[in-house]
């Protein structure tokens, strides 16, 4: 550790106070330069992805001459071809689940990059998408998790045989003799669905090929880890120093979703190389929402042994997590950020953890918010909620009972997290405080009485931060790490120089998306350096090719306030050091009497003998020959941190994942209304322990933005796939996240222990509560509706089942959301079944149902309908609603048939707006002169209308339905001839356009 | 997430815009606030050949509370909300209007325009189908007016045809006396309702229930106006909302969705529609 060259941080001085953000003012004048604003090289074109509308489709080939020839069209590349110049991405997980930024043989998850179109401009780019055929062979898809383990089921990688990524299992100490030994266990089976972070601004890349050597320029809002960076430049062919990275002065927020925005760099990066221009691609939210990073969702078991007084004695953990289609680097790092704190803030020294990773037809899992810490803490603080009601302890006092003391810091826990400092129970304390406990609990009490729902929930939790980079390491063993050089350490790199008219310039390698760095940089700069923070520049963009940087550069797990300030006041004390060596001389006194204040260098007690900082700096860049004996010339210097606390994972698999540890402590009070499943926030207590808080008011707005994520992973946000893994969340009226309405107050409070592990004593802060607000809220619920099977999201559907004591509709079984008619011989998300009368007879009935002229008299919208086969069709339909239309070519078997009472059919279709599939069976039977009709049907629809419209899914096939039977029962009316009914409806489909 | 091309129009008047439809028919789409229609170009749901703008179409904003109660097609939803008399004379509507999206969206939105969309859960359909209401359809061939309890045919569907233009909006008068309430319950506020019900009601100085108007959104492909004619005489209380609204839950036919089951979507008709009947009752009795 750098604490030794890195003196703390004085008491007094800039940091510490809440100034207001320099970063405001560009952005509230739309002044703000994000990467869609640039225009960094001439001829820029626009890049629009062709993306799978499968979740798992074979790629027999793909036709994109028509779209070559669409005037605009640049070019147009294809997964094979970019695979010629952009190979494999590995992941640490040794596997045959191989990694490509875009689908070559095989598509595994809806929104894959299948093609790309180069154009003039953006919408040129996606009418050329529509002009590209791709031969698709649909595959039978698989997106929940109990399904990819199933004998049975799809495999993603016929290459690797099973849809297990891998399964590591690790015990510290002896959880077999805790548990043997426990007073009571207790276990929970949890599920926590997935969400993701949802910045308001999307991905964003521009790319520029350059021959003679090979040589990218790639612009992106990305957010690194720059540990990417080398995978990006491994995986173009070229080396690191040919593959420069620059991020836009602003980004509009990240959350972690902007590290996996890298693929898309390497894909823009082939692109450019294989049209030959420089070329730009700006995400949409559909494609967002759909394609690019998720946090993980989980099931699992957690298990926990007791002793009588409430001592946790040992974990159990066994966690399935759903990486999506691919292990896409750094993953699986989700799954092992939190591994080494799976004590959470207890003093339990027996831990087992086993983790299978799976691969789902869903968008791959990346960094998003929390990364791991919400799955993690859900399993542990559920099941500590759980433990309390069962051992008739209060879910305080035993949290209480078992936190790391304050006295035992810093505490090695079992599984190698270094908990630097804290006062957890302080922070205890101060939670039931604010909370106003004892009344919470009799208010709790009364509403009870009165046959309310009311509910209290804790969590609480360490806070990691500033990730040592060899954590992932964890899923290797340690002889397959033995095989590799060891990895290690956080660095953080600053450059500050003073340039001759004493304008301070310092380079972060931070790369911020929007939290405030470079307004608390310049208050660390400005308190070492003594001037004032506005006369301090700071500067985050990042480029690869100018910058200090390493692999550990970047913006995530919190790392700016643990690692990068205390990187900062290093460098800032090297040039503080310089400047009062040379006052040191002028004055003819010690180094050490010198300090820098107001603007100038000046001695100790005598402010009269005083330099100005920015004369010294001119004098500096002047006269080099005049700089004091053993002083370098210039007034510029770059600091490395490191950090060697945080080393390789020894055999033992215990490995220090964090330089520092925070804490958070959460208190949620709810009330359920049972006849709606409104549920409402009584009572929020956050209390968080930062260490230093470097600006309070920055803090606070963390603080509030953590606990939204949170929120909306507790109460509204899901990526909601039927079992096939068709997306259908793909807008912001179906992936809810919380507004400001749904924000309720939070009362947040602060106890602030200064780690002893950097310079400014300051912890990261920026996961906070969306790590425990989803545990605490379920906890709360869970404690209203007294049960504990509840999951999350906490949907206003969902809670009325819960208080109602229904069974639960979960996302798990999305695809048997519509109970009623969900039977095994017609699996699909959209189940229906009805029943119609017709005044013809059975024979006749059944005799037109396989008659194609009849059918293509009464299907809406059927402009061709043929026989391909014995009982084959094939027809041209115009499926919809209203204007929302499109041209399917459809398929339709008749699988089984016994005239005149039963068929089953098969159908598929296709679109440019979606597809489906599905299986019928159609009854018929006789009632008087005429037939009773009978149907049964299960379908899943995929594509754009399923991503965007899946609110209206159902009713939509509801329609087409109703409007099949009603011409059908007019066409046997109306005898062989077109019915009237159809003629006016068949003219105006006829020309709406597909 | 760029529309297809398509030929913009802007026609000054209705007459011009008529004519345009007369050529267009369903290959327009007719562009009011766009806060459906312009996501739905965006993402190529819709692909249109022309995109009819009316909005500088001079005075089909127009509200005339004089003699009947007309708002032109094109009267945003915050210039509804934002007009007093108007408020005073449709109380219904007042009711319902702030649960319309979002304050930035009812800036854009207009009340013809949520009504020629027909989207099941939309409020201003379904308000205007509960008082009774009809709706002004202009094309070349002539000017008509359809009740609104028959202008929605389905979901996204209703009667206008492909060359007609929804003009104006027509609104009965309050009912002497009337009671009215409205309530939904949606995922968040401005969503899209799982379940919307609108009364008015009117009671006897006896506290029986004269007339009653019952209406659900969200719940059937269209905004339904259940027949509660059964009930009428009789003694208007809580047990007799909550009769209505569980003989209510009985008749529909809730759809399902992966947000909203039908048994769910059944009991809030049940729940809400109760609250919703007895707070009309209540205002009709306090009226008296």
């Amino acid at each position: 550790m750098s604490a030794q060259h890195v003196t703390s941080v004085a008491p007094a001085g800039w940091v510490g106070q809440s100034v207001r953000r320099r970063e405001d003012a560009p952005l509230l004048t739309g002044r703000g330069r994000f990467i869609d604003d640039l225009e960094p090289v001439a001829g820029l074109r626009h890049a629009a992805i062709l993306r799978s509308p499968h979740p798992h489709a074979r790629i027999r080939s793909i036709d994109a001459s028509a779209a070559e020839k669409l005037p605009g069209v640049i070019g147009v590349v294809t997964g094979a071809q970019i695979a010629q110049v952009a190979g494999i991405i590995p992941s640490v997980v040794r596997s045959k689940m191989r990694f490509q930024v875009c689908a070559t043989t095989k598509a595994r998850y809806c929104g894959e990059p299948v093609a790309v179109v180069v154009a003039t401009d953006r919408y040129v780019a996606e009418d050329a998408l529509e002009l590209i055929e791709v031969d698709y062979e649909p595959l039978p898809g698989v997106a929940h998790l109990e399904d990819a383990l199933g004998p049975d089921a799809p495999l993603l990688f016929e290459e690797a045989g099973t849809n297990v990524a891998q399964k590591r299992d690790f015990t510290y100490g002896d959880p077999d003799a805790a548990f043997a030994g426990a007073h009571k266990t207790f276990k929970l089976d949890y599920r926590f669905p997935r969400s993701m972070a949802t910045p308001v601004e999307t991905y964003g890349v521009i790319a520029q090929f350059e021959p003679h050597p090979d040589r990218y320029t790639v612009w992106a809002n990305f957010q690194g880890p720059f540990v990417l960076q080398p995978l990006m430049a491994g995986a173009l062919g070229v080396p690191g120093n040919r593959l420069r990275i620059i991020t836009p002065p602003n980004s509009g927020g990240s959350f972690g979703i902007k590290q996996a925005i890298y693929a898309y760099m390497v894909l823009m990066a082939a692109v450019s190389r294989l049209v030959g221009v420089p070329v730009k691609w700006a995400e949409d939210r559909l494609e967002h929402l759909m394609a690019s990073s998720s946090a993980t969702d989980r099931t699992g078991e957690v298990e926990a042994a007791f002793s009588k007084e409430g001592e946790l004695l040992g974990l159990r953990y066994k966690n399935v997590v759903n990486l999506g289609a691919y292990i896409r680097a750094p993953e699986p790092a989700s799954v092992y950020r939190m591994h080494s704190t799976s004590s959470g803030a207890y003093r339990v020294k027996h831990l087992a953890v086993e983790n299978t990773l799976v691969v789902t037809n869903r968008m791959p899992a990346g960094l998003n918010r929390g990364y791991g810490g919400p799955q993690f803490y859900f399993a542990l603080e559920r099941i500590m909620e759980i433990a309390a009601r069962g051992l008739g302890i209060d879910a305080a006092e035993i949290r209480r009972r078992n936190v790391v003391r304050k006295d035992e810091f810093p505490y090695d826990s079992p599984a190698g997290s270094l908990l630097d400092s804290g006062d957890y129970e302080k922070c205890l304390d101060e939670m039931l405080r604010l909370a106003d406990y004892p009344k919470l609990l009799a208010r709790r009490e009364e509403a009870r009485k009165n046959g309310k729902l009311f509910g209290i929930g804790i969590a609480l939790g360490v806070e990691p931060s500033g990730s040592n980079m060899a954590y992932v390491g964890l899923a290797q063993t340690a002889e397959q790490r033995g095989k590799a050089e060891p990895k290690s350490g956080a660095n953080a790199s600053v450059t500050i120089s003073i340039d001759p008219s004493g304008g301070v310039t310092v380079q972060l390698d931070s790369t911020p998306n929007g939290q405030g760095h470079a307004t608390v940089a310049a208050q660390i700069v400005a308190q070492a350096l003594g001037v004032s923070p506005e006369e301090v520049d700071v500067l985050t963009e990042a480029d690869t090719r100018t910058i200090a940087w390493s692999i550990a550069s970047g913006n995530y797990s919190n790392r700016f306030a643990s690692a990068v300030t205390s990187a900062i006041l290093g460098c800032a004390q090297k040039l503080a050091l310089k400047l009062r060596q040379m006052a040191a001389e002028e004055f003819k006194v010690d180094p050490g009497a010198i300090e820098l204040a107001e603007g100038a260098a000046r001695v100790r007690g005598d402010p009269q003998r005083a330099v100005g900082v920015g004369r010294l700096a001119s004098r500096a860049h002047w006269n080099p020959a005049g700089m004091p004996a053993g002083v370098s010339a210039g007034m510029i210097e770059t600091f490395v941190l490191d950090a060697p606390t945080l080393t390789s994972p020894g055999d033992d698999d215990r490995i220090a994942s964090a330089m520092t540890y925070g804490f958070v402590a959460d208190l949620a009070a709810v009330e359920v209304d049972r006849a709606t499943g409104r549920i409402e926030i009584v009572k929020y207590v956050s209390v968080h322990d930062v260490g230093t808080m470097l600006i309070p008011l920055m803090v606070e707005g963390q603080i509030h933005g953590g606990f939204a994520h949170g929120l909306g992973a507790a109460l509204f946000e899901e990526l909601v796939h039927d079992r096939a893994g068709n997306f259908v969340s793909g807008t912001f009226a179906e992936y809810l996240c919380p507004t400001a309405p749904e924000m309720p107050h939070v009362d947040i409070g602060h106890v602030s222990t200064p780690t002893p592990v950097n310079a400014t004593g300051a912890k990261g802060m920026g996961d906070g509560s969306s790590m425990l607000a989803p545990a605490a809220l379920a906890n709360a619920a869970a404690d209203a509706l007294g049960r504990e099977d509840v999951e999350l999201p906490l949907s206003l559907n969902r809670l009325w089942e819960l208080a109602n004591a229904r069974p639960m509709t979960t996302s798990g079984t999305y695809g048997g959301v519509q109970k009623k008619a969900a039977s095994d011989d017609l699996p699909g998300s959209l189940q229906g079944e009805g029943t119609t009368t017709l005044s013809a007879p059975p024979e006749e009935i059944f005799r037109r149902l396989l008659d194609p002229e009849v059918l293509a008299t009464v299907i809406p919208g059927c402009s061709r309908m043929e026989k391909s086969g014995a009982d084959a069709f094939e027809a041209e339909v115009s499926i919809g609603v209203a204007g929302i239309r499109g041209v399917y070519a459809a398929k339709i078997r008749i699988a089984e048939k016994s005239p005149p009472r039963s068929m089953r059919m098969d159908f598929r279709a296709q679109g440019k707006l979606g597809n489906g599939r599905g299986s019928a069976v159609v009854e018929l039977a006789p009632e008087g002169a005429g037939t009773k009709l009978t149907y049964r049907y299960g379908a899943d629809v995929g594509g754009t209308v399923a991503a965007v419209g899946g609110r209206m899914l159902g009713s939509v096939t509801g329609v087409l339905i109703a409007q099949f039977f009603k011409a059908f029962e007019a066409y046997g009316k109306a005898g062989a001839s077109a019915p009237g009914l159809w003629t006016k409806v068949s003219g105006w489909l006829g020309k709406a356009k597909g | 997430m760029k529309p297809v091309a398509f030929e913009y129009c802007r026609p000054d008047t209705v007459a011009e815009a008529v004519t345009l439809l007369d050529e267009f028919g369903a290959d327009a789409s007719v562009l009011a606030g766009g806060m459906s229609l312009g996501a739905m170009l965006n993402m190529r749901l819709v692909r249109p050949a022309a995109v009819l703008d009316i909005k500088r179409i001079a005075g089909l904003d127009a509200i005339s509370i004089n003699g009947e109660i007309r708002t032109g097609a094109l009267l945003r939803q915050a210039a509804a909300l934002a007009n007093v008399e108007l408020m005073r004379a449709i109380p219904l509507l007042a009711l319902s209007l702030p649960n319309v999206g979002h304050f930035q969206t009812r800036n854009r939105g207009t009340l013809g325009g949520s009504v020629a969309h027909a989207d099941p859960s939309s409020e201003i359909p379904l308000t205007l189908a509960t008082l009774g209401g009809s709706v002004e359809l202009q094309s070349k061939r002539g000017t008509r007016r359809v009740l609104a309890r028959e202008f929605f045919l389905d979901i996204l569907t209703t009667q206008r045809e492909p060359d007609e233009l929804l003009t104006a909006l027509l609104w009965p008068k309050a009912k002497a006396g009337a009671g009215y309430a409205f309530a939904e319950i949606a995922q968040r506020h401005g969503d899209f309702a799982i379940v919307a019900c609108a009364a008015e009601a009117v009671l006897k100085g006896d506290g029986s229930l004269a007339s009653l108007a019952f209406g659900l959104g969200g719940v059937e492909r269209r905004p339904i106006v259940i027949d509660t004619a059964g009930f009428l005489g009789k003694r208007a209380d809580a047990a007799l909302a909550a009769e209505i609204a569980a003989t209510a839950a009985a008749s529909v036919e809730p759809m399902s969705d992966f947000k909203a089951t039908a048994e769910y979507r059944r009991a809030l008709v049940k729940t809400l529609g109760s609250r919703v009947l007895a707070e009309a009752f209540e205002k009709s009795g306090a009226n008296k």
